[in-house]
Protein backbone atom coordinates (compact mmCIF):
# COMPACT_ATOMS: atom_id res chain seq x y z
CA UNK A 1 0.00 0.00 0.00
CA UNK A 2 2.07 2.50 -1.25
CA UNK A 3 0.02 4.81 -0.64
CA UNK A 4 0.05 6.96 -4.24
CA UNK A 5 -3.42 7.02 -5.88
CA UNK A 6 -3.85 4.12 -8.23
CA UNK A 7 -5.59 4.13 -11.52
CA UNK A 8 -7.28 1.67 -13.18
CA UNK A 9 -7.94 2.31 -17.22
CA UNK A 10 -6.33 1.28 -20.54
CA UNK A 11 -3.43 2.68 -21.20
CA UNK A 12 -4.77 5.92 -23.41
CA UNK A 13 -6.87 9.29 -22.83
CA UNK A 14 -10.06 8.61 -22.60
CA UNK A 15 -12.14 8.98 -19.70
CA UNK A 16 -8.92 8.71 -17.13
CA UNK A 17 -7.11 11.67 -18.66
CA UNK A 18 -8.63 14.56 -17.02
CA UNK A 19 -8.14 12.96 -13.67
CA UNK A 20 -4.46 12.33 -14.90
CA UNK A 21 -4.21 16.36 -15.71
CA UNK A 22 -5.34 17.16 -12.31
CA UNK A 23 -3.58 14.66 -10.10
CA UNK A 24 -0.33 16.22 -12.29
CA UNK A 25 -1.71 19.77 -11.43
CA UNK A 26 -1.68 19.08 -8.05
CA UNK A 27 2.11 17.69 -7.89
CA UNK A 28 0.76 14.18 -6.97
CA UNK A 29 2.75 11.02 -8.16
CA UNK A 30 0.12 7.99 -9.12
CA UNK A 31 0.49 4.86 -10.36
CA UNK A 32 -1.67 2.88 -12.97
CA UNK A 33 -2.37 -0.41 -13.60
CA UNK A 34 -3.43 -1.08 -16.80
CA UNK A 35 -6.35 -2.84 -18.40
CA UNK A 36 -5.00 -4.79 -21.18
CA UNK A 37 -7.75 -7.23 -22.63
CA UNK A 38 -11.24 -8.11 -21.86
CA UNK A 39 -10.63 -10.57 -18.77
CA UNK A 40 -8.52 -7.75 -17.23
CA UNK A 41 -11.98 -5.67 -17.22
CA UNK A 42 -13.53 -9.00 -15.86
CA UNK A 43 -11.33 -9.43 -12.87
CA UNK A 44 -11.80 -6.13 -11.43
CA UNK A 45 -15.64 -6.71 -12.00
CA UNK A 46 -15.59 -10.23 -9.79
CA UNK A 47 -13.36 -8.61 -7.60
CA UNK A 48 -16.33 -6.29 -6.75
CA UNK A 49 -13.73 -3.35 -7.51
CA UNK A 50 -15.88 -1.79 -9.81
CA UNK A 51 -19.01 0.18 -8.06
CA UNK A 52 -21.08 0.09 -10.99
CA UNK A 53 -18.84 -2.45 -13.09
CA UNK A 54 -17.22 0.51 -14.71
CA UNK A 55 -14.00 2.73 -15.10
CA UNK A 56 -12.05 5.00 -14.82
CA UNK A 57 -11.53 3.79 -11.01
CA UNK A 58 -9.15 5.09 -8.45
CA UNK A 59 -8.12 3.72 -5.44
CA UNK A 60 -7.36 6.37 -3.20
CA UNK A 61 -7.32 7.60 0.82
CA UNK A 62 -9.15 3.87 1.09
CA UNK A 63 -11.87 4.06 -1.52
CA UNK A 64 -12.53 2.44 -4.24
CA UNK A 65 -13.57 6.13 -6.69
CA UNK A 66 -15.80 5.31 -9.64
CA UNK A 67 -17.21 8.27 -11.94
CA UNK A 68 -15.15 10.02 -13.48
CA UNK A 69 -16.49 13.14 -11.93
CA UNK A 70 -16.49 11.85 -8.86
CA UNK A 71 -12.96 11.05 -8.77
CA UNK A 72 -12.11 14.48 -10.37
CA UNK A 73 -14.26 16.50 -7.91
CA UNK A 74 -12.43 14.08 -4.98
CA UNK A 75 -9.81 14.98 -6.49
CA UNK A 76 -9.83 18.87 -6.96
CA UNK A 77 -11.51 19.33 -3.66
CA UNK A 78 -8.38 17.77 -1.84
CA UNK A 79 -5.97 19.50 -3.39
CA UNK A 80 -7.58 22.61 -3.34
CA UNK A 81 -8.20 23.97 -6.87
CA UNK A 82 -12.07 24.49 -6.20
CA UNK A 83 -12.06 27.98 -5.61
CA UNK A 84 -12.15 29.40 -2.08
CA UNK A 85 -16.03 29.34 -1.68
CA UNK A 86 -19.15 28.12 -2.63
CA UNK A 87 -19.54 31.40 -5.56
CA UNK A 88 -16.09 30.20 -7.02
CA UNK A 89 -16.88 27.14 -6.97
CA UNK A 90 -20.00 27.69 -8.83
CA UNK A 91 -18.47 29.64 -11.59
CA UNK A 92 -15.31 26.74 -11.77
CA UNK A 93 -18.07 23.72 -11.71
CA UNK A 94 -20.22 25.77 -14.56
CA UNK A 95 -17.50 26.65 -16.62
CA UNK A 96 -16.06 22.53 -16.06
CA UNK A 97 -19.07 21.07 -16.88
CA UNK A 98 -19.11 22.95 -20.41
CA UNK A 99 -15.59 21.60 -20.78
CA UNK A 100 -16.62 18.47 -20.32
CA UNK A 101 -19.11 18.31 -22.97
CA UNK A 102 -16.62 19.83 -25.39
CA UNK A 103 -14.05 16.83 -24.50
CA UNK A 104 -16.61 14.33 -25.18
CA UNK A 105 -17.07 15.81 -28.31
CA UNK A 106 -13.57 15.49 -29.05
CA UNK A 107 -13.32 12.21 -27.23
CA UNK A 108 -15.67 10.80 -29.32
CA UNK A 109 -14.32 11.94 -32.67
CA UNK A 110 -12.52 9.00 -33.24
CA UNK A 111 -15.05 6.04 -32.50
CA UNK A 112 -17.62 7.65 -35.39
CA UNK A 113 -18.16 5.49 -38.10
CA UNK A 114 -16.94 6.41 -40.97
CA UNK A 115 -19.78 8.36 -43.03
CA UNK A 116 -20.41 10.52 -39.97
CA UNK A 117 -16.88 11.75 -39.07
CA UNK A 118 -16.79 14.44 -41.43
CA UNK A 119 -20.27 15.84 -39.50
CA UNK A 120 -18.81 15.24 -36.09
CA UNK A 121 -16.09 17.39 -37.04
CA UNK A 122 -17.25 20.26 -38.12
CA UNK A 123 -19.95 20.12 -35.52
CA UNK A 124 -17.05 19.65 -32.62
CA UNK A 125 -15.22 22.53 -34.36
CA UNK A 126 -18.17 24.57 -34.50
CA UNK A 127 -18.72 24.13 -30.90
CA UNK A 128 -15.34 24.67 -29.61
CA UNK A 129 -14.67 28.40 -31.64
CA UNK A 130 -18.69 29.14 -31.69
CA UNK A 131 -19.54 28.52 -28.20
CA UNK A 132 -17.31 27.44 -25.88
CA UNK A 133 -14.10 29.34 -26.66
CA UNK A 134 -15.52 32.54 -26.84
CA UNK A 135 -16.87 32.17 -23.81
CA UNK A 136 -13.21 31.63 -21.86
CA UNK A 137 -11.97 33.88 -24.01
CA UNK A 138 -14.42 36.74 -22.69
CA UNK A 139 -13.82 35.43 -18.98
CA UNK A 140 -10.53 36.86 -19.32
CA UNK A 141 -11.39 39.80 -20.95
CA UNK A 142 -13.84 40.37 -18.51
CA UNK A 143 -11.35 40.05 -15.54
CA UNK A 144 -8.10 40.76 -16.78
CA UNK A 145 -6.95 38.20 -14.41
CA UNK A 146 -4.21 35.60 -14.81
CA UNK A 147 -6.54 32.77 -14.11
CA UNK A 148 -10.57 31.65 -14.66
CA UNK A 149 -11.59 32.39 -11.53
CA UNK A 150 -11.06 34.24 -8.36
CA UNK A 151 -6.85 34.99 -9.36
CA UNK A 152 -5.57 31.64 -8.70
CA UNK A 153 -5.24 28.15 -10.02
CA UNK A 154 -7.94 25.88 -9.93
CA UNK A 155 -9.01 23.21 -11.77
CA UNK A 156 -11.22 25.28 -14.76
CA UNK A 157 -7.31 26.75 -15.57
CA UNK A 158 -5.79 23.04 -15.86
CA UNK A 159 -8.98 21.36 -17.66
CA UNK A 160 -9.14 24.70 -20.38
CA UNK A 161 -5.78 23.45 -20.86
CA UNK A 162 -6.08 20.43 -21.61
CA UNK A 163 -8.78 21.09 -23.73
CA UNK A 164 -7.39 23.85 -25.89
CA UNK A 165 -4.26 21.29 -26.29
CA UNK A 166 -7.04 18.70 -27.54
CA UNK A 167 -8.58 20.81 -29.87
CA UNK A 168 -5.40 22.15 -31.85
CA UNK A 169 -4.55 18.16 -32.40
CA UNK A 170 -7.39 18.35 -34.60
CA UNK A 171 -6.76 22.02 -35.78
CA UNK A 172 -3.61 23.68 -35.08
CA UNK A 173 -4.94 26.99 -35.37
CA UNK A 174 -7.94 26.64 -33.69
CA UNK A 175 -7.10 29.29 -31.03
CA UNK A 176 -6.46 31.91 -34.53
CA UNK A 177 -9.63 34.36 -33.37
CA UNK A 178 -8.46 33.96 -29.61
CA UNK A 179 -5.46 35.92 -28.51
CA UNK A 180 -6.21 36.07 -24.63
CA UNK A 181 -6.32 32.04 -24.82
CA UNK A 182 -2.98 31.82 -26.33
CA UNK A 183 -1.26 33.82 -23.57
CA UNK A 184 -3.25 31.62 -20.91
CA UNK A 185 -2.33 28.69 -22.74
CA UNK A 186 1.26 29.62 -22.61
CA UNK A 187 1.19 30.54 -19.05
CA UNK A 188 -0.93 27.77 -17.39
CA UNK A 189 1.61 25.42 -19.35
CA UNK A 190 4.58 27.21 -17.61
CA UNK A 191 3.70 26.18 -14.72
CA UNK A 192 6.11 23.66 -13.14
CA UNK A 193 3.87 20.94 -12.03
CA UNK A 194 2.07 21.24 -15.82
CA UNK A 195 5.30 21.68 -17.57
CA UNK A 196 6.54 18.62 -15.82
CA UNK A 197 3.46 17.13 -17.20
CA UNK A 198 3.90 18.03 -20.86
CA UNK A 199 7.37 16.77 -20.89
CA UNK A 200 7.61 13.54 -23.02
CA UNK A 201 8.50 10.82 -20.47
CA UNK A 202 5.28 12.10 -18.15
CA UNK A 203 2.01 9.84 -17.39
CA UNK A 204 0.39 11.83 -19.86
CA UNK A 205 -0.70 10.02 -22.83
CA UNK A 206 -0.62 10.44 -26.59
CA UNK A 207 -3.81 10.65 -28.88
CA UNK A 208 -5.24 7.44 -29.08
CA UNK A 209 -4.45 6.16 -32.87
CA UNK A 210 -7.38 4.82 -35.37
CA UNK A 211 -5.49 1.36 -35.55
CA UNK A 212 -5.82 1.23 -31.18
CA UNK A 213 -9.70 1.48 -31.67
CA UNK A 214 -10.49 -1.46 -32.47
CA UNK A 215 -8.48 -2.61 -29.57
CA UNK A 216 -10.04 -1.02 -26.99
CA UNK A 217 -13.58 -1.85 -28.39
CA UNK A 218 -12.62 -5.33 -27.78
CA UNK A 219 -11.76 -4.50 -24.30
CA UNK A 220 -15.25 -3.16 -22.95
CA UNK A 221 -17.77 -4.78 -25.90
CA UNK B 1 -32.88 41.41 -5.44
CA UNK B 2 -32.28 38.08 -3.05
CA UNK B 3 -35.97 36.35 -4.08
CA UNK B 4 -36.22 32.89 -4.79
CA UNK B 5 -34.67 31.11 -7.20
CA UNK B 6 -35.47 31.32 -10.87
CA UNK B 7 -35.84 28.01 -13.05
CA UNK B 8 -35.90 28.61 -16.98
CA UNK B 9 -36.60 25.50 -18.59
CA UNK B 10 -39.54 23.82 -20.54
CA UNK B 11 -42.93 22.87 -18.65
CA UNK B 12 -41.73 19.36 -18.23
CA UNK B 13 -39.23 17.02 -16.46
CA UNK B 14 -36.08 17.16 -18.37
CA UNK B 15 -32.68 17.94 -16.93
CA UNK B 16 -34.21 20.36 -15.01
CA UNK B 17 -36.27 18.41 -12.58
CA UNK B 18 -33.43 16.79 -10.65
CA UNK B 19 -33.14 21.05 -9.64
CA UNK B 20 -36.95 21.06 -9.06
CA UNK B 21 -36.18 18.19 -6.46
CA UNK B 22 -33.46 19.39 -4.62
CA UNK B 23 -34.66 22.51 -3.91
CA UNK B 24 -37.80 21.05 -3.28
CA UNK B 25 -36.16 18.95 -0.78
CA UNK B 26 -34.06 21.78 1.04
CA UNK B 27 -37.29 23.93 1.52
CA UNK B 28 -36.47 26.28 -0.70
CA UNK B 29 -39.32 27.83 -2.61
CA UNK B 30 -39.03 28.85 -6.17
CA UNK B 31 -40.56 30.71 -9.17
CA UNK B 32 -40.04 28.95 -12.70
CA UNK B 33 -39.99 31.08 -16.12
CA UNK B 34 -41.46 28.57 -18.90
CA UNK B 35 -39.78 28.45 -22.38
CA UNK B 36 -42.79 27.63 -25.09
CA UNK B 37 -41.60 28.42 -28.43
CA UNK B 38 -38.01 28.51 -30.02
CA UNK B 39 -38.73 32.56 -29.89
CA UNK B 40 -38.61 32.12 -25.78
CA UNK B 41 -35.53 30.36 -26.49
CA UNK B 42 -33.81 32.30 -28.87
CA UNK B 43 -34.62 35.50 -26.39
CA UNK B 44 -32.72 34.16 -23.73
CA UNK B 45 -29.84 33.34 -25.75
CA UNK B 46 -29.62 37.02 -27.51
CA UNK B 47 -30.51 38.44 -24.10
CA UNK B 48 -26.22 36.88 -23.63
CA UNK B 49 -28.40 35.29 -20.10
CA UNK B 50 -27.07 31.72 -21.42
CA UNK B 51 -23.05 31.11 -20.71
CA UNK B 52 -23.19 28.51 -23.30
CA UNK B 53 -26.37 28.85 -25.22
CA UNK B 54 -28.36 26.08 -23.39
CA UNK B 55 -30.64 25.29 -20.31
CA UNK B 56 -31.50 24.71 -17.24
CA UNK B 57 -30.43 28.28 -16.13
CA UNK B 58 -31.34 29.09 -12.94
CA UNK B 59 -31.12 32.50 -11.39
CA UNK B 60 -29.89 32.11 -7.92
CA UNK B 61 -28.03 34.69 -5.38
CA UNK B 62 -27.03 36.75 -8.20
CA UNK B 63 -25.89 33.95 -10.50
CA UNK B 64 -27.36 32.76 -13.87
CA UNK B 65 -26.14 29.27 -13.28
CA UNK B 66 -26.21 26.69 -15.98
CA UNK B 67 -24.81 23.05 -16.17
CA UNK B 68 -27.01 20.77 -14.37
CA UNK B 69 -24.77 19.06 -12.48
CA UNK B 70 -23.03 22.59 -11.35
CA UNK B 71 -26.34 24.13 -10.45
CA UNK B 72 -27.35 20.55 -8.24
CA UNK B 73 -24.14 20.85 -6.64
CA UNK B 74 -24.34 24.82 -5.76
CA UNK B 75 -27.84 23.52 -3.65
CA UNK B 76 -26.33 20.47 -2.44
CA UNK B 77 -24.06 22.51 -0.99
CA UNK B 78 -25.84 25.81 0.19
CA UNK B 79 -28.65 23.78 1.97
CA UNK B 80 -26.13 21.11 4.00
CA UNK B 81 -27.36 17.72 1.37
CA UNK B 82 -23.75 17.20 0.86
CA UNK B 83 -21.80 15.01 3.11
CA UNK B 84 -19.91 15.87 6.29
CA UNK B 85 -16.47 15.25 4.82
CA UNK B 86 -14.68 14.85 1.53
CA UNK B 87 -15.01 10.85 1.86
CA UNK B 88 -18.99 11.21 2.25
CA UNK B 89 -18.70 13.60 -0.61
CA UNK B 90 -17.26 11.46 -3.21
CA UNK B 91 -19.74 8.79 -2.09
CA UNK B 92 -23.07 11.49 -2.56
CA UNK B 93 -21.34 12.75 -6.00
CA UNK B 94 -20.87 9.43 -7.25
CA UNK B 95 -24.60 8.52 -6.43
CA UNK B 96 -26.13 11.08 -7.61
CA UNK B 97 -23.94 11.67 -10.71
CA UNK B 98 -24.83 8.17 -11.59
CA UNK B 99 -28.92 8.36 -10.93
CA UNK B 100 -28.93 11.41 -13.16
CA UNK B 101 -27.37 9.62 -16.23
CA UNK B 102 -29.80 6.74 -17.43
CA UNK B 103 -32.81 9.41 -17.00
CA UNK B 104 -32.58 11.10 -20.25
CA UNK B 105 -35.09 12.77 -22.25
CA UNK B 106 -38.39 11.50 -23.16
CA UNK B 107 -37.75 10.99 -26.90
CA UNK B 108 -34.26 8.92 -25.91
CA UNK B 109 -36.35 6.89 -22.87
CA UNK B 110 -39.01 5.23 -24.87
CA UNK B 111 -36.43 4.13 -27.20
CA UNK B 112 -34.20 2.61 -24.46
CA UNK B 113 -36.87 1.55 -22.10
CA UNK B 114 -36.22 -1.72 -21.84
CA UNK B 115 -31.94 -0.93 -21.25
CA UNK B 116 -32.82 1.71 -18.36
CA UNK B 117 -35.37 -1.24 -16.78
CA UNK B 118 -31.79 -3.40 -17.07
CA UNK B 119 -29.88 -1.02 -16.30
CA UNK B 120 -32.04 -0.10 -12.90
CA UNK B 121 -32.30 -3.97 -11.83
CA UNK B 122 -28.74 -5.07 -12.41
CA UNK B 123 -26.35 -2.51 -11.90
CA UNK B 124 -27.62 0.69 -10.26
CA UNK B 125 -30.18 -0.43 -7.74
CA UNK B 126 -28.48 -3.43 -6.26
CA UNK B 127 -25.96 -0.89 -5.39
CA UNK B 128 -28.33 1.02 -3.34
CA UNK B 129 -29.76 -2.06 -1.86
CA UNK B 130 -26.11 -3.24 -0.97
CA UNK B 131 -25.07 0.15 0.63
CA UNK B 132 -28.58 0.13 2.95
CA UNK B 133 -27.64 -3.37 3.82
CA UNK B 134 -24.46 -2.31 4.50
CA UNK B 135 -24.56 0.31 7.06
CA UNK B 136 -28.38 -0.36 8.04
CA UNK B 137 -29.28 2.99 8.21
CA UNK B 138 -31.83 5.54 7.14
CA UNK B 139 -30.07 7.40 4.88
CA UNK B 140 -27.18 6.46 1.71
CA UNK B 141 -24.82 8.77 3.13
CA UNK B 142 -23.51 9.74 6.97
CA UNK B 143 -26.88 8.96 8.42
CA UNK B 144 -28.59 12.49 7.38
CA UNK B 145 -30.42 13.18 4.49
CA UNK B 146 -28.14 14.19 1.43
CA UNK B 147 -28.82 15.21 -2.38
CA UNK B 148 -27.73 10.94 -2.81
CA UNK B 149 -31.27 10.42 -1.01
CA UNK B 150 -33.61 12.95 -2.62
CA UNK B 151 -31.60 11.55 -6.20
CA UNK B 152 -32.49 7.90 -5.41
CA UNK B 153 -36.31 8.85 -4.84
CA UNK B 154 -36.22 10.42 -7.87
CA UNK B 155 -35.01 7.57 -9.59
CA UNK B 156 -36.88 4.49 -8.03
CA UNK B 157 -40.15 7.34 -8.96
CA UNK B 158 -39.27 7.29 -12.56
CA UNK B 159 -38.22 3.91 -13.11
CA UNK B 160 -41.28 2.68 -11.39
CA UNK B 161 -43.12 4.76 -14.10
CA UNK B 162 -41.44 2.47 -16.49
CA UNK B 163 -42.25 -0.71 -14.92
CA UNK B 164 -43.88 -0.41 -11.58
CA UNK B 165 -42.89 -3.95 -9.93
CA UNK B 166 -39.42 -2.76 -10.90
CA UNK B 167 -38.56 -2.68 -6.63
CA UNK B 168 -39.44 -5.87 -5.92
CA UNK B 169 -36.40 -7.67 -5.42
CA UNK B 170 -34.90 -4.73 -3.37
CA UNK B 171 -36.83 -4.43 0.00
CA UNK B 172 -34.53 -2.19 1.40
CA UNK B 173 -35.24 0.23 -1.34
CA UNK B 174 -38.85 0.00 -0.91
CA UNK B 175 -38.87 0.57 2.96
CA UNK B 176 -36.21 3.78 1.77
CA UNK B 177 -38.74 4.89 -0.79
CA UNK B 178 -41.05 5.00 1.99
CA UNK B 179 -39.51 6.73 4.40
CA UNK B 180 -37.71 9.79 2.20
CA UNK B 181 -41.25 10.02 0.67
CA UNK B 182 -42.36 10.85 4.00
CA UNK B 183 -40.22 13.72 4.64
CA UNK B 184 -42.07 17.09 4.82
CA UNK B 185 -40.34 18.80 2.20
CA UNK B 186 -40.44 15.47 0.18
CA UNK B 187 -44.24 14.47 0.95
CA UNK B 188 -45.02 18.08 0.09
CA UNK B 189 -43.44 17.82 -3.34
CA UNK B 190 -45.38 14.71 -4.10
CA UNK B 191 -48.45 16.09 -3.61
CA UNK B 192 -50.37 17.63 -6.51
CA UNK B 193 -50.23 20.93 -7.41
CA UNK B 194 -46.76 20.90 -6.28
CA UNK B 195 -43.93 21.88 -9.16
CA UNK B 196 -42.89 18.30 -9.76
CA UNK B 197 -43.72 18.25 -13.47
CA UNK B 198 -45.46 14.92 -14.92
CA UNK B 199 -44.15 12.17 -17.00
CA UNK B 200 -43.33 13.18 -20.67
CA UNK B 201 -46.02 12.80 -23.26
CA UNK B 202 -45.82 12.40 -26.89
CA UNK B 203 -47.63 15.32 -27.45
CA UNK B 204 -44.92 17.50 -24.88
CA UNK B 205 -42.02 15.54 -26.92
CA UNK B 206 -43.12 17.11 -30.09
CA UNK B 207 -43.30 20.74 -28.56
CA UNK B 208 -39.53 20.23 -26.81
CA UNK B 209 -38.29 18.97 -30.57
CA UNK B 210 -39.52 22.19 -32.12
CA UNK B 211 -37.98 24.12 -29.38
CA UNK B 212 -34.78 23.07 -29.68
CA UNK B 213 -34.80 22.18 -33.24
CA UNK B 214 -34.21 18.65 -32.66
Amino acid sequence: MSGKPKLHYFNGRGRMETIRWLLAAAGVEFEESYLEKKEDLTKLQKDGSLLFQQVPMVEMDGMKLVQTRAIANYIATKYNLCGKDLKERALIDMYVEGMFDLNELLMTYVIQPADKKEQHFANMMDKATNRYFPVFEKVLKDHGKDFLVGNQLSRADVQLLELILMAEEFKPDILAQFPLLQRFKARISNIPTIKKFLQPGSQRKPPVREEDVAKVIKIFY
Amino acid sequence: MAGKPKLHYTKGRGKMESIRWLLAAAGVEFEEEFIETKEDLEKLRNDGVLLFQQVPMVEIDGMKMVQTRAILSYIAAKYNLYGKDLKERGTTDLMGMIMYLPFQPADTKEKNLALIIERATTRYFPVYEKALKDHGQDYLVGNKLSWADVHLLEAILMAEECKPDVLSGFPLLQAFKGRISNIPTIKKFLQPGSQRKPPTDDKFVAVVRKIFNI
